[in-house]
């Protein structure tokens, strides 16, 4: 009795590490597929068009108006501890530099997986439940390059765009409240940022951030889709685990590439 | 919603959405500084360069006309070269004094031009004769705490060769009389 129950723990146990690993293999696998029907995407041009609307242009109000936000909260908290050093003029600094470099991309990743992620993965489940996906197999249209493909592309053209804006209008959230509101001086506010801002250090790693982010939330969110179980829990399944898996690989890809990209740059 | 709206709002959304990149590259950074204003490169040689970091500010009389290019160590002196680009229009004379100065206790360290009297002007290359190491402020300590415990009275801050911003500081201490070519 006892030997039993742990040979089926230690049957469990093999059969959750081999199957995980057989997922492994087939996201790889899936992820080279799609790479490879990457041009049919591109000669089909507005069906990528189509995806950035909806992924792109529809994300865009939660993303300008949380950006907004951020901004402004940042201004009122950064302002509190500056005062303290008599540094108000560093507000600038400060919101450009960690919108630039750290939240804008972070952010807008984390908001994009969770508002246009999911529903890419929805939206291919569902065609898998409703074997839209098999229907087009047998008309011979390959599903890869006619659904997979563009929404991967959209997702990827639609990512820094959107976290440009988020800085943008993060900066303008900050200078709203720091200049407007409490008072800093305009020139200070413009000059200090302008001055510590560096075109390749911050801002083209923070453009590189926001591709890498929109590579990784795409590419889970149409191998999620692809590989929902073909029943509602199973789509439903897929949804929840883009959003946690994209969100996580987006924190840790953070960290790699802050490490990369911004070790100090003293000689 | 059909096709043309469509491909009308993901023009839109291209179209703001490099805006927003153009705006963070020419309002927020510096794009605009960095890649224009030809110049020409200036050399330095310091005892001790301090806290000075790549593309910190060099600055006259407070204006800034360029920026600390490259820094290394001459195995031969080992004195610190700085290079620095300044931007061409400005010109300084053969006998300019170069110093490493801080803005503020806490602030950026950045390298101050004196021009002198000279009538010759350094051309593209050429090396900064008079320099003047940065403060470093243990040996200040230091320097002071052994004026103290020597019993003798700690000398008044005195302009170090004329040069303003080195005023505040002992000007016994080895880190400002040594730097002194």
């Amino acid at each position: 009795m006892r030997s039993e129950a742990v040979t089926w723990a230690l049957r469990r146990v093999g059969e959750r590490t081999i199957s995980s690993i057989e997922r492994f293999g087939f996201a790889a696998r899936f992820s080279v597929a799609v790479l490879t029907h990457s041009p049919a995407a591109l000669r089909r041009l507005r069906l990528t068009l189509r995806e950035i609307y909806f992924s792109g242009v529809l994300s865009l109000v939660i993303i300008l108006v949380s950006g907004l936000f951020v901004g402004m909260v940042l201004a009122l908290q950064g302002y509190e501890v500056l005062t303290r050093y008599g540094a108000n003029e560093s507000l600038g600094i400060l919101v450009a530099l960690s919108l630039v470099r750290e939240l804008g991309p972070v952010v807008a990743g984390l908001l994009f997986a969770s508002r246009a992620g999911s529903a890419i993965t929805a939206e291919i489940g569902l065609m898998k439940t409703t074997e839209q996906l098999s229907a087009m197999e047998m008309m011979a249209v390959d599903p890869l390059a006619r659904v997979v493909a563009p929404r991967f592309f959209g997702g990827i053209v639609s990512m820094p765009l959107l976290a440009a804006l988020f800085s943008t209008l993060g900066v303008f959230g900050a200078y709203l409240v720091g200049v407007r509101l409490i008072g800093i001086d305009a020139g200070a506010f413009w000059g200090n940022m302008q001055a510590a801002v560096d075109f390749r250090y911050d801002i083209l790693n923070g453009i590189i951030k926001s591709v890498v982010f929109g590579v990784a939330v795409s590419l889970i969110a149409v191998f999620e889709g692809y590989n929902a179980r073909p029943t509602a829990e199973g789509v439903s399944t897929a949804t929840t685990r883009t959003v946690v898996a994209s969100s996580l690989s987006i924190l840790a890809l953070d960290f790699v590439l802050t490490v990369f990209m911004f070790r100090g740059i003293g000689v | 919603m059909n096709r043309s709206a469509i491909d009308l709002w993901v023009g839109i959304f291209v179209v703001i959405g490099i805006g927003a990149i153009a705006f963070l590259s020419l309002k927020v950074g510096n794009l605009t500084s960095v890649s224009s204003a030809p110049g020409y490169h200036l050399d330095a040689a310091f005892d001790n360069i301090g806290g000075l970091k790549l593309r910190a500010p060099v600055k006259a009389a407070g204006v800034v006309v360029g920026r600390v290019e490259r820094i290394r160590l001459d195995p031969q002196s080992y004195q610190a070269i700085v290079s620095m680009k300044i931007d061409q229009g400005y010109q300084f004379s053969k006998d300019t004094i170069a110093s490493i100065l801080t803005s503020g206790l806490l602030g950026e360290v950045y390298i101050g031009l004196d021009s002198g009297g000279d009538t010759q002007m350094l051309a593209d290359g050429g090396r900064i004769g008079k320099t003047q190491s940065a403060m470093v402020l243990e040996k200040l300590i230091g320097q002071f705490m052994f004026d103290k415990a020597a019993g003798a009275p700690v000398s008044p801050a005195t302009p170090s060769q004329g040069v303003p911003g080195a005023t505040g500081a002992p000007n016994a201490g080895p880190a400002i009389a040594g730097g002194t070519k």
